[in-house]
């Protein structure tokens, strides 16, 4: 009875049906790049830089993984400072990140990089997507952190992370258990079935893990002690916030030893108390660090080592923990919740970046091999 | 009779002429949007620095690792596929063919799972099966019956929003014809209901069969690593050990087990397919009778296996440090609130709207021009084989790796005209790849449903080819074209594998934000990344339920 003339209305919706989602949405990305319009009126500050001081000098565009986050009022006072307006473009992690600059070698798509890190470092120097360029006066906390021998000149040191095994210390209060001390304690039946990890093939904190593992029992003994982890129970995730998020006791899963961050132990503050149920076991360290540099063929280096400059001044420096979780390379003071809860380790495990390049691949296929039969 | 045959070059050429033309604009974006990078993968693999290199072929082919993985991606899409497809049928029945209170809702419902990010489902599905979770007992955490489930929660808005289109259409007056003649349900169902539905049973089982072959995310998150498919091979080979060769060997293979694949469908498609009569706009369900009884208890479990995730997701989204609160939802709606934010959620949906919205007109556009082209029957062999290569050529984007397409616009998109690697278009254009084969199959089993003599009729009345083809076929694109938008919509708007491998500019959407709120520490990040995919979900369910009121809407409204 209600279809009494049918014959056009199927278009006459679909038309009313294009139309009311372009009104729902305000309108489209094609064609409106420009247009200060399109964000509309009740968007914050942040919806690009229209609105701001009109950059003298062009853009420089930052070729970065999707973790890099800054605020968007410092990126606006690098635009202040230098004239030059950041264009930000995320894609994948570090390792994609690399890839595809090794891919894109001699026609990058941007002018300066951030986000490599020592584990990908030597594959981006060696490939040469990189030009020689980093600032000539480091201060020694920051040089500390740089690159063995001549790959410092082409990547600086921003920021680094402690990947560390981190307990649930209420867990083992409640449990009348020591907890572990070594990534050797893993393997005591005292903590069979306790161990969650992310997965090396996987995650970048999990090849971190792998990587720990070879600088501490070697190239020829990480295998059997992973065989011994994995006989003790071991499970592996493929990602971080899977074994963080799901099987962490903390996040209400079964298993109270988890790999993380030294970091990570302050958002475990429990609501109304004042100090983290969790701890990072600080031997079992291995130091993350994250290198920005200039791009081969970059259509504006100078742009770009303005931004490689800009990325160490106290400004941003300060921001990078509470924007991306990590710890600055200069000696900013840390957030105060840092500063108490979050210890780095003294002495992280350590391998050199030019073996990892060399054996990553082996590395990572022996680990399947024995973690997954 | 003279008269017509004097008519009949024009009339033959005419349309052929317009049909060729309409597969230029396709054509042509498939070439620079697939073909070119896909290809330009395979030539940095197989021929690097200008020459020759096969050196790497016979080691990957002789890899253990490589016969299991490619033994675990078959089997498994054959599996979630079949089992998508007995689940879903009931589903699409009960759906499309009863009339009950909440159908629209529970129709709304089937589609949420579809648009959920890997990663939240991943969480999910761990929370519940894990030995700590409450359905622990099963054993099933880390297993490949944990996948398979995944492929089916997936999955089954496909089936059902497929299939139920068809259905929905199909005149009933046959079904009561062979009853009344006695025939019993059963064979009702076998000999009249379900040769017509066939075409668009083998059409929701090809996506779905590409969807679990590609699949990645949910299978290393619900296997725990311990199974690989192809997909997550070539991932691991080319962003982590850049070996482009190993990942180009597994590309083709995937190439060629795609394509076979693809044959077969279309074999099975040709078989089955047939002129059926369709009831056009007329509303042909009825209210549910007793014989239905079985088949709603099996879509009610159906039902019931898609809330649980969906449910424990919202729950877990409302429970705060001291019990349940909605400070999550009101966080998201401040940029501020997290450091993972970088804005709030308002301008992510605002983001996610306007780049669905290019996105499903690029989907639409591109996808009526292919169904208009391969839904016709030319008499020549060659016209006809030509035909059918090109409707399996538009599926091949769901079964070719995201990653080697993602790469690939970046290696060759680099210069003038096409100097797109950065631009914003290419995200929707990306989405709309992975959109055009659910729009072509939505589309085209039912114009291919329709008897070309109603178009040479009009046509012979003296239409010309335009408006034949209108009179014949326009009163029964209504609805599928409204089915096709919605789903293009949420393709895009849940879509974050294919896009993760582009450069992006810094506008984050619903999936972008949901990912970079569960990648970071912290109960309030995990608390915000769940409410953020119960607002995604809603979003969806929001926009295909217009979308199907403008379907069942009253005859005023318009």
């Amino acid at each position: 009875m209600q279809y009494a003339d049918t014959r056009h209305r199927g278009a006459v919706r679909l038309a009313a049906g294009l139309g009311l989602m372009l009104a729902v949405s305000g309108c489209t990305l094609l064609g409106g790049e420009e247009e200060p319009a399109q964000t509309g009126p009740n968007l914050p500050e942040n919806a690009q830089s229209t609105s701001q001081p009109s950059p003298q000098n062009g853009e420089v565009v930052l070729v970065t993984h999707e973790s890099f986050n800054l605020p968007e009022e410092v990126l606006q006072n690098f635009t202040e400072q230098t004239g030059y307006e950041v264009v930000v473009q995320a894609s994948g992690d570090a390792g994609a990140l690399t890839n595809q600059l090794v891919l894109t070698q001699g026609s990058p798509i941007g002018d300066a990089v951030f986000g490599i890190d020592n584990t990908f470092a030597s594959r981006a120097v060696n490939e040469g997507v990189l030009s020689a360029y980093s600032p000539s006066d480091l201060p020694p906390e920051v040089s500390e952190h740089a690159l063995p021998g001549d790959a410092a000149t082409y990547l600086t040191p921003v920021d680094y992370g402690d990947v560390c095994i981190n307990v649930d210390d209420a867990w083992f209060e409640a449990e009348g258990i020591e907890p572990p001390q070594t990534l050797q304690d893993l393997t005591d039946p005292t903590y069979q079935d306790l161990f969650v990890t992310s997965g090396a093939s996987s995650s970048s904190p999990g090849l971190a893990f792998l990587i720990a593992t070879v600088g501490e029992f070697g190239q020829d003994g990480w295998q059997d002690y992973w065989r011994d982890l994995m006989a003790n129970g071991a499970v592996i995730t493929s990602g971080w916030s899977d074994s963080y998020g799901v099987d962490f006791t903390f996040s209400g899963g079964d298993r109270p030893i988890v790999l993380s961050y030294a970091s990570s132990p302050p958002f475990t503050i429990p609501e109304g108390g004042d100090e983290p149920t969790t701890s990072a076991l600080l031997d079992t360290c291995f130091r993350q660090v994250e290198y920005a540099g200039v791009l081969e063929g970059a259509a504006n280096p100078e742009g770009a080592q303005a931004l490689v400059d800009f990325l160490l001044t106290d400004e941003v420096q300060a921001a990078i923990p509470d924007s991306m979780y990590v710890y600055p390379v200069t000696d900013v003071a840390l957030p105060e919740l840092w500063a108490q809860w979050a210890d780095v380790a003294q002495e992280p495990i350590e391998v050199d970046p030019e073996l990892i390049e060399e054996n990553r691949e082996d590395w990572v296929r022996e680990w399947a091999d024995i973690t997954t039969g | 009779m003279g008269r017509h045959h004097h008519r009949l070059v024009p009339e033959r050429l005419v349309p052929a002429l317009g049909v060729t033309l309409l597969a230029l604009l396709p054509l042509a974006f498939l070439t620079v949007f697939f073909v070119l990078p896909v290809g330009g993968m395979l030539v940095r693999g197989f021929y690097p620095d200008g020459a020759w290199d096969l050196s790497g072929v016979g080691e990957v082919l002789g890899r253990d690792r490589t016969a299991r993985v490619l033994g675990f991606t078959i089997g498994m899409a054959t599996l979630g596929t079949a089992l998508t497809l007995t689940l879903g049928l009931p589903l699409a029945f009960v759906l499309y063919r009863l009339v009950f209170p909440g159908r629209a809702l529970l129709r709304a419902i089937v589609v949420m799972p579809f648009v959920l990010p890997t990663v939240v489902v991943g969480v999910m599905f761990r929370a519940l099966l894990s030995s700590g979770g409450p359905l622990g007992f099963l054993g099933w955490d880390r297993s490949w019956t944990a996948i398979l489930l995944a492929f089916v929660f997936f999955n089954l808005a496909v089936v059902v929003r497929t299939v139920g289109g068809m259905w929905e259409g199909l005149d009933r007056r046959a079904e009561e014809s062979a009853a009344a003649l006695g025939a019993s349900p059963t064979h009702v169902f076998r000999t009249v209901t379900l040769p017509a539905l066939l075409p668009s049973i083998v059409s929701a089982g090809t996506l779905v069969f590409l969807f679990c072959s590609t699949a990645f995310g949910v299978v290393l998150t619900l296997g725990g690593l311990r199974y690989g498919t192809i997909e997550s091979e070539i991932y691991l080979l080319t962003t982590e050990f850049l070996d482009l060769q190993g990942a180009a060997v597994l590309s083709v293979i995937q190439l060629l087990a795609v394509v076979v694949m693809l044959t077969l469908a279309a074999r099975a498609r040709a078989r089955s397919e047939a002129t059926t009569d369709r009831a056009a706009a007329r509303s042909v369900a009825r209210r549910p009778r007793a014989g239905d009884a079985p088949l709603l208890v099996v879509a009610g479990l159906v039902v019931a296996f898609v809330l649980t995730p969906v449910l424990t997701l919202v729950l877990r989204s409302l429970r705060g440090g001291s019990g349940w609160t909605l400070e999550h939802y009101r966080s998201l709606g401040d940029a501020g609130a997290s450091p993972a934010m970088r804005v709030s959620i308002l301008d992510a949906v605002q983001n996610s709207l306007s780049t669905a919205v290019d996105a499903t007109m690029i989907a639409m556009v591109l996808g009526v021009c292919v169904s208009i082209v391969v839904s016709r029957r030319p008499r020549a062999a060659w016209a006809s084989r030509l035909v059918s290569v090109l409707d399996g050529a538009f599926m091949l984007p769901l079964g070719i790796s995201a990653v080697t397409v993602g790469f690939g616009f970046l290696i060759t998109l680099d210069r003038p005209p096409l100097d797109l690697r950065t631009s914003a278009v290419l995200v929707p254009i990306a989405q709309a790849l992975v959109a055009l084969p659910l729009v072509v199959r939505t589309i085209t089993p039912v114009l291919r449903s329709v008897d070309p003599r109603i178009r040479q009729a009009a046509s012979a009345l003296g239409a010309p080819p335009m408006r034949a083809a209108w009179t014949a076929e326009g009163p029964v694109l209504g609805r599928p074209l409204l089915a096709a938008t919605g789903f293009a919509f949420a393709v895009s708007l849940g879509e974050f594998g294919a896009t993760s491998f582009l450069a992006r500019p810094d506008r984050p959407t619903v999936p972008v934000m949901i990912y970079d709120l569960i990648s970071r520490p912290g109960v309030e990040n995990m608390g915000m990344a769940l409410a953020a995919s119960v607002v995604l979900s809603l979003l969806t369910v929001t926009v295909m339920g217009v979308v199907e009121r403008l379907r069942v809407g009253s005859v005023g409204a318009f």
